[in-house]
């Protein structure tokens, strides 16, 4: 198995915790892994992404090719499209709906999701609704995490191992919230 | 023992910990901050200098004390800082070490992080020392200890070259079985460390003879390779540090139709070269970062050379990082690309978080100089950097650490008023205090603004060698005391803020006013921890 997955947001919103959570379930199955991570000035409230590649086979690029990505997982949505350059052909698009508003000329949101649903493989959708009505409001990256493992080729069961390991410091309440939040995420593409 | 993950900065920083290292010195700065932050949190590092520094000179000084003394050392910095250590960096080339001595610079090609995107293989080829580049994450750990090993070797510093893409990239590392640190040993020869000039012109021999043997171990390092059995002569490959990766992503890890050479250990392994050049019909050279190793192949060339292709001539961009793309391209072989970016999507440049005081000392300076117009605010390196964006749009030059304090005063002695220089707290420690020392003896006509948000911002939220002595340290240097002025930065408080503003603009003199209020950021993090 070979995948490489774009991991797009704005500083802050927990896509290294999604980078983690895949990459201890790609260790644990033997794959390589590498993992570019966005630091310094540009987390500041700014967009961040983080190339996350698994292999069975020894990576050699640290970065992702153009179109090269299986995936762009996003929990944000305007952020999903800034990507698509490294989308390949029959890749998908697992995005939050909503938007992270935090500068003054963001575009209309419709817009966006019409950009999006132009894409030949995506799922859309409002994860921090979902999060809020399952009480793990802070868990959003999670379900979005949750609507994308069928694409990964993970098992529901790899993915629970790694949020145990990953939470376990903080609590049985945060780890049941986070597996609470994969389920949500995985139900809405069943 | 099992792979970790680990950032390329990580990795080596858990390389020096094993090869016995006795003290890690740094000053904050993308992408080189997470080598020492990751020491900060090991267990294994207790006992081991890891407190920062002022800045890169007093690391760079304090590294070379330690390498004095017989020990393992590492002074760590991002490229710009080495201009910071520039000074001690070169001379200990002439000094050379006594305890193994690494300068580990992390250069941000692209600029993610950065004022500028120089390349410090220039600085390690001027000091004329070996420079090691390493092109993954485990070679990032196991140079720390063939570095060590090269530096004791032949007492000479050792410069370790990363980039942002290794620095802050994650991959397993394995490790080997650690080693303990050097005993305490004074130099053998007393003269070593004295470069008193007629020392000096003999350290200066002496670095120039061991060139040959530091081409040598390039020729003969585990890192560089020449792969010379492939069929297609019609090219040639060289490749340095990280490029050697997008060139096999290309091909897809099979192997090369052409001969190549790779390069992670400096001076360059000329035999390598000279064979790939003469089996070759043309050569492309790829390098992250500037074209080092083509200008050097290049010298002057006229008539008869062989086309040698790269970043000089058009081949691939002349600035930037390079990608497994550029590299396709470069080859002449397909490359690939989705769809578009949709115009729709805004840029989402970084900005100052909600509430951040820095954010309330701008707009309320903005007021109180609003009668003068734009362009008497000089600013600094830091999260307040920033404040040149909307809705600030408050100050007019970021050149170097520093530079606000000095440029301020520059323009005041020409007449330029108000003159007005902000600057932070960590960078104020880290070169504000000489600046200010100049305004002082000058009696100059400036209002330097200390945003003082008790942290290093922009890199995280690390401590700092002046913390809690700001005043102390102004009035020390020679600030009037009813000119240092302290307000916290709050909408409420704006009547007053705009007041002290305008009173010190007012004042014929130095002045220091102190906005203090603790970075969102780090108090977010200890309520977190508070539980």
């Amino acid at each position: 198995m070979k995948k490489d997955i774009i991991l797009a947001g704005v500083g802050g919103q927990g896509i290294l915790t999604i980078a983690t959570i895949i990459g201890t379930a790609a260790l644990k199955r033997g794959m390589h892994l590498k993992q570019a991570e966005v630091h310094g000035m540009s987390q500041r409230g700014g967009d961040v992404q983080s190339h996350l590649r698994l292999s069975d086979e020894p990576i050699w690029s640290d970065l992702i090719s153009f179109g090269g990505a299986d995936m762009i997982l996003s929990v944000e949505p305007m952020e999903s499209l800034r990507y698509l350059p490294y989308l390949h052909n029959d890749g998908w698009i697992i995005t939050n709906a909503v938007p992270f508003n935090n500068i003054a000329n963001y575009p209309d949101i419709d817009t966006i999701y019409n950009e999006i649903k132009k894409t030949n493989n995506h799922v859309l959708f409002d994860a921090d609704t979902i999060a809020k009505e399952i009480k793990a409001s802070r868990s959003m990256n999670i379900v979005v995490l949750g609507a994308a493992i069928k694409h990964l080729g993970f098992t529901q069961k790899e993915i629970e191992d790694a949020i145990k390991e990953i939470f376990a410091r903080k609590g049985d309440a945060i780890v049941e919230a986070n597996i609470r939040a994969l389920q949500a995420g995985i139900d809405i593409v069943k | 023992m099992d792979a970790l993950m680990l950032l390329g900065d990580e990795a080596l920083a858990q390389g020096a910990l094993d090869a016995g290292i006795s003290g890690f010195y740094a000053y904050p700065g993308t992408p080189s901050t997470e080598i020492m932050e990751y020491v900060q949190r090991s267990k294994q590092a207790e006992g081991i200098h890891r407190t920062w520094s002022s800045n890169e000179k007093t690391a760079m000084e304090s590294a070379i004390g330690m390498s004095f003394a017989g020990k393992r050392t590492m002074a760590m910095m991002k490229h710009v800082g080495l201009n910071v250590a520039a000074d001690p960096f070169m001379n200990s080339a002439f000094t050379g070490a006594n305890g193994g001595l690494l300068v580990a610079v992390a250069d941000d090609p692209s600029m993610h992080s950065s004022q500028n995107e120089q390349d410090s293989r220039f600085y390690g080829k001027f000091a004329m020392i070996p420079i090691l580049e390493p092109s993954n994450q485990q070679e990032c750990y196991d140079m720390a200890f063939y570095g060590f090993e090269l530096s004791e070797k032949y007492k000479v510093p050792v410069l370790i070259r990363l980039t942002t893409r290794l620095s802050h990239s994650r991959a397993g590392v394995l490790r080997r079985t650690p080693i303990s640190q050097n005993a305490l040993k004074t130099p053998e020869d007393l003269f070593q460390f004295m470069l008193l000039p007629a020392i000096a012109r003999r350290k200066y021999q002496h670095l120039i003879e061991l060139q040959h043997d530091f081409v040598r171990e390039s020729s003969n390092s585990p890192f560089n390779s020449f792969q010379s059995k492939a069929k297609d002569h019609s090219k040639g490959i060289i490749c340095t540090g990280l490029a050697y990766n997008y060139l096999n992503e290309v091909f897809q890890g099979n192997d090369i139709p052409h001969p190549v050479v790779k390069i992670c250990q400096y001076p360059l392994p000329t035999q390598q070269i000279h064979d790939l050049y003469n089996s070759c019909d043309s050569l492309v050279i790829f390098e992250e970062g500037m074209p080092l190793v083509e200008e050097q192949l290049k010298g002057l060339s006229f008539a008869g050379m062989k086309p040698i292709h790269g970043r000089l001539d058009g081949t691939l961009a002349r600035d930037g990082e390079l990608n497994p793309n550029k590299v396709a391209k470069a080859l002449g072989m397909p490359d690939t690309y989705g769809k578009p970016i949709p115009e729709v999507v805004a840029g989402r440049p970084p900005m100052l978080c909600v509430g951040c005081p820095h954010s309330d000392s701008y707009l309320a300076l903005n007021e109180a100089i609003a009668e003068y117009g734009r362009g008497h605010v000089f600013s600094d390196i830091g999260c307040y950097t920033l404040g040149f964006m909307p809705p600030y749009n408050a100050i007019n030059s970021c050149v170097d650490m520093g530079a606000s304090i000095t440029m301020a005063k520059g323009a005041a002695d020409s007449g330029h008023f108000p003159a007005i220089a902000v600057i932070g707290d960590s960078t104020f420690a880290h070169s504000g205090l000489t600046g200010l020392l100049d305004c002082i003896f000058d009696k100059s006509n400036v209002v330097i603004v200390i945003l003082d948000n008790s942290t290093t911002g922009m890199t995280g939220g690390q401590d700092y060698t002046a913390y809690g002595k700001l005043e102390d340290i102004c009035a020390g240097l020679g600030v009037e005391k009813e000119h240092i002025r302290v307000f916290v930065p709050f909408k409420k408080n704006y009547p007053e803020m705009v007041q002290i503003y305008k009173e010190e603009i007012a004042y014929n003199g130095v002045s220091v006013i102190i906005p203090r209020r603790e970075c969102v950021q780090t108090l977010k993090r200890k309520h977190k921890m508070e539980g």
